[in-house]
């Protein structure tokens, strides 16, 4: 096991070096000058600019470049903003808790709601509870998370007044408020993206135990005598999760891309919403860092699920 | 009868529903097992034995299927209307079950010694580690070399003929009087049928227990069974003790499966092909009104299509329910060609 690991993460070294060798081409290739604004600057004049531009080695072939965004990766050093200069890797950290709150309280919602109303829709297969289960998931992962997000404000902040719509990261309440305004600020982006996530997953979820249901060893638990509950728990759950837990693990980068559309409709300062500043700003430094941070992400996550995948099924050895 | 029977179905009939309208699947059904016996349910696919075999622990899935009438006395108690609660004390305790499939009827995740234990601490309340204790003990009884290694092995790591020798384990590790067999050595190689069929046997004698064996292999039967209950489309045609029913099979069914029993000895010296019953199963979905084999029957007559032939005792314990028995019986009737 701890071998496989040490292979995986050794696999994972080249892969991570290609995805950054794109990204890096990519933005090399991409138009757009971060120093845009000092051209139309008129009290500075081009040749500053121009020692700028050389003193920060944006005029050095691709390769070298790269060759230096990398020694100075591996030294830790990630670079400044060239918007705020801040040093990027602050930035990340600044933004990342947030990020993963929201992101880990709105999974959680997910699967609290799919995986109970999957499996009971799926042990009672076309019922009233099922029909009705199956067309509010449809509707929910068919509305787009930035329609349901304005729909909530427009309902819970500004009709209702119930609700802030900007969520901000320093609160001036201390204590117990302070944990209440957390929550207050939370529920609608978590709401969102969790119920959003929770509809594709129950239908995912149902098809698994649907699976699982007719296969032989169910009956023969049903055939011990022990009680349904526990033919439902122990073997047909059990088993259904095997490939929803895959799946979560690997949707998880993807749920971070969707998180970038609802913290920006709430202005959740998060990393998704300093992605998006960093592009529109041309912040070189912050963009290849924020995507390779995502990329990173998605390499962890597969590894997560196929360490997950043996462990819940043990046909799986890891060799 | 003046002992009561160990399990007594009478008239059972189980019904599915289908987008075409009802499938009578089990079409009034008699069939009594004894302590102590062993039956065997003959017939082809698709005749009803296994949605029997199933239907007396309630195995059968509710809806579609539907216990449309009938009993099944379980020492004189009807199981039909029992509730959840009551089935389950029967289940695996008083009745165990071996399934035809052991590459699936065994859960993947869970080690064989978890799945054997699982029974035992539902209906003996026996902690975890004396559980284990008796997965393993009853590994060793059913002949699987190292048990206290093997009880902590998945499924996936035994062959075939081990995990069904591990399926029985499971049906047996309760005790129970009675073992439905639903085709236990159908999807396995024929050197290893032999192996389960004696273990089952072996058993058998050992725990005294009855076991009601589903197959449709007469070669199976002639080596277990001490009576048999043929089936066809849904209803018993033939029933008999094992040795009149193949030295005097009296309902043509019974004779074609007999007669399409492979033997090496007429292939090689004499080139016989082996004999086929023609035609296939009628519909389920609405059967024939009279005898329902009547269509692929050589001594089909008129009056057999004309009401349902009743089940009828030509000997001792020997029932068929064919209305030219005694003739075929005898070889006075003509095969009579086509079916009117």
């Amino acid at each position: 096991m701890t071998q496989y690991l040490i292979r995986r993460l050794l696999i994972a070294i080249p892969s991570i070096l290609g995805i950054s060798v794109i990204l890096f081409a990519v933005l090399a290739l991409a138009p757009g000058d971060p120093f845009e604004e000092l051209a139309t600057n008129p009290a500075i004049p081009p040749e500053v600019r121009q020692n700028l531009r050389a003193s920060l080695g944006l005029d050095d072939p691709i390769h070298v470049r790269y060759f230096a965004w990398l020694t100075s990766m591996l030294r830790g050093d990630w670079g400044f903003s060239f918007v705020s200069r801040i040093p990027v890797d602050d930035l990340i950290l600044q933004r990342l808790p947030t990020t993963i709150a929201v992101i880990g309280a709105s999974q959680v919602l997910a699967i609290c709601i799919a995986i109970p109303i999957g499996v009971f829709a799926a042990t009672r297969p076309y019922s009233i509870f099922d029909q009705i289960a199956n067309t509010l998931a449809f509707v929910g992962f068919s509305l787009p998370t930035f329609f349901t997000g304005l729909l909530l404000i427009l309902l819970f902040s500004i009709h209702l007044d119930w609700l802030p719509f900007v969520y901000r990261t320093q609160l001036d309440s201390t204590g117990w408020q302070w944990w209440w305004d957390q929550v207050r600020q939370s529920i609608m982006p978590v709401t969102v993206l969790g119920l959003f996530q929770g509809a594709a997953l129950v239908r995912f979820v149902r098809s698994a135990v649907l699976d699982v249901i007719r296969l032989d060893y169910v009956t023969t638990a049903r055939a011990k005598g022990i009680p349904e509950s526990a033919v439902t728990l122990r073997h047909i759950v059990r088993n259904a999760m095997i490939p929803v837990v895959t799946l979560l693990a690997l949707q998880m980068p993807a749920v971070f891309g969707g998180a970038i559309v609802t913290e920006q409709i709430f202005r959740v300062p998060g990393i998704g919403s300093l992605l998006i500043s960093a592009v529109l700003a041309n912040d070189t430094p912050v963009i290849m860092a924020v995507t390779f941070v995502f990329a990173c992400l998605v390499i962890l996550f597969n590894l997560i699920a196929d360490i997950l995948y043996g462990w819940l099924d043990p046909r799986i050895s890891y060799r | 009868m003046t002992e009561q029977r160990l399990l007594d179905i009478q008239g059972l009939k189980v019904h599915f529903r289908t987008d075409d309208g009802w499938v009578r699947a089990v079409d009034g059904v008699d069939i009594g097992v004894d302590r102590g016996e062993t039956v065997c349910v003959v017939g082809e696919s698709g005749c009803g034995k296994t949605v029997t075999a199933k239907s007396v622990l309630k195995l059968i899935d509710m809806p579609p299927g539907k216990i449309a009438a009938g009993k099944i006395l379980w020492q004189g108690r009807d199981i039909v209307p029992m509730r959840a609660a009551e089935m389950r004390a029967i289940r695996s305790k008083e009745i165990g079950f071996i399934f035809q499939e052991p590459m699936t009827s065994l859960n993947p995740v869970y080690t064989v010694g978890y799945q054997i234990a699982e029974t035992v601490r539902q209906h003996e309340g026996l902690s975890k580690r004396a559980a284990t204790d008796r997965a393993a003990e009853m590994l060793r009884l059913v002949n699987i070399p190292n048990p206290a290694k093997r009880v902590h092995d998945y499924p996936h790591q035994f062959s075939g003929g081990m995990r069904q020798r591990v399926v029985i384990a499971m049906a047996l590790a309760c005790n129970p009087k009675l073992i439905i067999a639903d085709e236990p050595t159908t999807a396995l190689d024929v050197t290893i049928q032999a192996g389960i069929l004696d273990l089952l046997n072996e058993m058998k004698e050992r725990l005294g227990m009855a076991v009601l064996l589903i197959t449709h292999a007469m070669g199976v039967v002639a080596e277990t069974a001490q009576r048999v209950v043929v089936m066809y489309a849904g209803q018993v045609v033939e029933e008999a003790p094992v040795a009149p029913l193949f030295a005097r099979p009296l309902h043509p069914y019974t004779q074609g499966l007999i007669r399409s029993i492979p033997r090496l000895d007429l292939a090689a010296t004499e080139h016989k092909r082996l004999e086929a019953i023609p035609g296939a199963v009628p519909s389920l979905l609405d059967p024939p009104r009279g005898c329902r084999f009547a269509a692929r029957c050589r001594y089909a007559i008129p009056e057999c299509t004309a009401a349902p032939p009743p089940l009828r005792e030509l000997g001792a314990g020997h029932f068929a329910a064919c209305i030219r028995a005694e003739e075929i019986a005898e070889g006075r009737a003509q095969p009579a060609g086509v079916a009117a």
